[in-house]
């Protein structure tokens, strides 16, 4: 779930409150995001892809709370590690051109994810 | 909320259009492009946000990219013989053919696929955040009036026409309402809040409205889809265990018997086994490629701090309902209609028997379906729209919905609507009950859900953001007790639907089992459809 507003690098731009499909956010009476119905949140993530200047962190735990740590975080280099994964920038999409699924697709016909993975070891 | 505040609004705040969509995932945005294309003026609103709302954004998913060829021939039939003969050969045939066609006009729209290694683009797949970004600027390049964070609560009908919805800002508790020529329904299936990656407004919103209005349901024992996840997360990605083998808890292998893994991992879950998973197969460029591609694999472990090709890590399922399920409201013809008319489904809110009869859709074949049932709803319904001319938008019109909406006694206490979803989830989710199925823990789930639904049906509604989980928890029940009629009438163990009194397939039960009511749940068995396919 949500866990963190950076409120240093939060610039008060409300797309998280725009963008989140569970509006987990509201505008702050500072002007800043706040989470203001965490139990909502899906675990999506992608209300960090959206945010201009990696001020979001979800964890991964989707139905507990993770106590979490700003700097630490800074530090792990986790604070919009999904949004440099993915090839966003600034809450623009990009990187898709790049997307190497094809080879996963061609190689293990995973596209037919319904069906249990082929058990032949790869390579 | 009460009976009396859910009513007609005035003037002001009515929008007109000729085609109201209600759903932003795939095959929402398909629907509303396509009804542009008609000349249409058209609406869409969405629950959440279009652009990440539904299963899709989160995700990365195959589509059927097949020129006409003998590959396209082959997965056909094999799609046909997976289906145990559920399936229908022509709409294979005409999905698959639509779906390129959309998947080309994407490109041409200039959505940037990636180029394989002879320099041309690769179709065959979809990053889930870019498509639904890139389908939202599309649909707004083309005069969509999108309409964020508003949910629809009922359907209008006027003289038995589907005329528009009305809703609520969850926000500022106002209520909105759309008139509309005709109404496409692309609000998703329903996974029972059970945290499966992008599923949690899937909440079956589109089968109770639909139902409201006449329409019956297909399919819906097809509902016992789980996705596998590391434990503790959202993320029911089948790539991420590509590489993985499965272990239990003394580190011997997952025990192999010729069952489907997701069975065998199933069967241990159940038993209060842990299952773990390990990274240990393929090599790091192939490694790569998923970590390049879907980020969003490789998170949990980075975040928890767990290195995956090293350490087990245990894993769990979650209930992906009829979102990767089959079972949806019945279509009537090539245009995804319904027998209401003004009324068209798209997507997972439509059954998906035509193309995946007993097994789940999950990856191509419902992004694939998406964009065609979107495609092809859209199109008629500005047709239908076009055909009412003017007095599309001066008919009496009046609200549908019932149940968590308009409750039939006058609330003495608040139910808690937190209390009833549980009580749901506690019918649906675990995998004793709902993955492995029998006669008689239907009839009891049967049982306890006709008791919430009285309740429900009785007290249940709420204000403001409260008025839209009221909604959700009704619909939610309603589908409940749609999967377990369908699932009882089905006796025998077929696809994903696996009753563990009835454990072979009835090649006499080769036929379609539809329901329909909502107080009262109707269960029609089809002819036997065999011959027709054979």
């Amino acid at each position: 779930m949500i866990e963190l507003v950076n409120s240093d690098r939060c610039i008060g731009c409300d797309i998280c409150v725009k963008v989140c499909p569970r509006d987990v956010f509201d505008s702050g009476d500072d002007g800043l995001a706040v989470i203001a119905r965490k139990s909502d949140c899906q675990t999506c993530f992608l209300c960090e892809l959206y945010c201009p200047v990696d001020a979001l962190y979800v964890s991964p735990h989707a139905e507990q709370d993770d106590e979490v740590d700003s700097e630490q975080l800074i530090a792990q280099n986790l604070l919009g590690s999904y949004t440099r994964n993915m090839g966003w920038s600034r809450g623009k999409m990009g990187g898709t051109d790049k997307d190497p699924t094809r080879q996963l697709r061609i190689l293990n016909r995973v596209g037919r994810e319904e069906q249990p993975t082929p058990q032949r070891q790869l390579l | 909320m009460n009976r009396e505040t859910f009513r007609v609004s005035s003037p002001q705040n009515v929008i007109t259009a000729d085609v109201l969509v209600l759903g932003g995932g795939p095959a929402g945005t398909w629907a509303a492009l396509s009804a542009t294309r008609q000349g249409a003026r058209v609406v869409l609103a969405d629950k959440g946000y279009c652009g990440t709302s539904g299963a899709t954004a989160p995700s990365n998913t195959g589509a059927w990219y097949l020129p006409k060829g003998p590959q396209r021939d082959a997965e056909i039939e094999r799609r046909l013989s997976r289906s145990t003969g559920l399936a229908d050969r022509r709409w294979l045939q005409r999905v698959v053919e639509q779906a390129q066609i959309g998947l080309d006009d994407l490109g041409n729209g200039g959505y940037p696929f990636p180029v394989d290694d002879e320099g041309k683009p690769y179709r065959a797949n979809l990053r889930g955040p870019d498509y639904m970004r890139f389908m939202r600027q599309r649909a707004i390049a083309a005069g969509v009036r999108i309409l964020d964070h508003h949910p629809a609560l009922e359907l209008l009908s006027a003289d038995g026409a589907i005329a528009g919805a009305a809703g609520i800002d969850p926000r500022s508790g106002n209520r909105w309402e759309v008139r509309a020529g005709a109404v496409v329904l692309a609000t998703g299936g329903c996974a029972f809040l059970s945290h499966a990656l992008g599923c949690d407004g899937n909440t079956g919103d589109g089968y109770l409205m639909g139902a409201e209005a006449g329409v019956r349901l297909s399919g819906m024992e097809f509902s016992s889809q789980y996705g596998l996840a590391p434990a503790h997360t959202s993320v029911t990605k089948g790539l991420t265990f590509s590489f993985a083998s499965f272990y239990l808890e003394d580190g011997s292998p997952l025990p192999e018997n010729g069952e489907d893994r997701a069975i065998r991992i199933a069967r241990q879950l159940i038993a209060g086994e842990k299952v773990y998973a390990l990274m240990n197969r393929g090599n790091p460029i192939e490694h790569d490629w998923l970590r390049q591609g879907q980020p969003n694999c490789f998170l949990p472990f980075e975040r928890i701090g767990l290195d995956p090709f090293k350490q087990r890590f245990p894993v769990t399922l979650r209930s992906e309902g009829t979102v990767r399920g089959v079972g949806g409201l019945e279509i009537i013809n090539d245009d995804c209609a319904t027998t209401v008319p003004g009324l068209y489904v798209a997507g997972d809110t439509a059954s998906r028997e035509n193309i995946t009869g007993a097994v789940s859709g999950g990856g191509s074949p419902n992004a694939s379906w998406a964009i065609a049932s979107g495609t092809w709803s859209g199109r008629a319904a500005a047709i239908f729209a076009a055909s009412l001319g003017d007095k599309a938008h001066t008919r009496l019109v009046h609200g549908l919905g019932k149940a968590g909406l308009r409750p039939r006694k006058h609330q003495i206490e608040d139910i808690p609507i937190s209390e009833v979803i549980t009580a749901i989830q506690a019918e649906t989710l675990p995998l004793d009950i709902n993955f492995f199925r029998s006669g008689a823990r239907i009839e009891l789930s049967q049982e306890r859900l006709d008791a919430i639904w009285q309740d429900v049906r009785d007290y249940l509604v709420g204000e403001g953001r409260n008025a839209v989980r009221a909604r959700e928890a009704a619909a939610m029940t309603a589908t409940a007790r749609w999967i377990w009629a369908s699932a009882a009438a089905r006796q025998e163990s077929r696809g994903m639907h696996r009753r563990t009194d009835f454990t072979t397939i009835d090649i006499q039960q080769t036929r379609r089992i539809l329901t329909s009511g909502i107080d009262d749940v109707v269960v029609i068995a089809q002819e036997n459809q065999l011959k027709e396919v054979a």
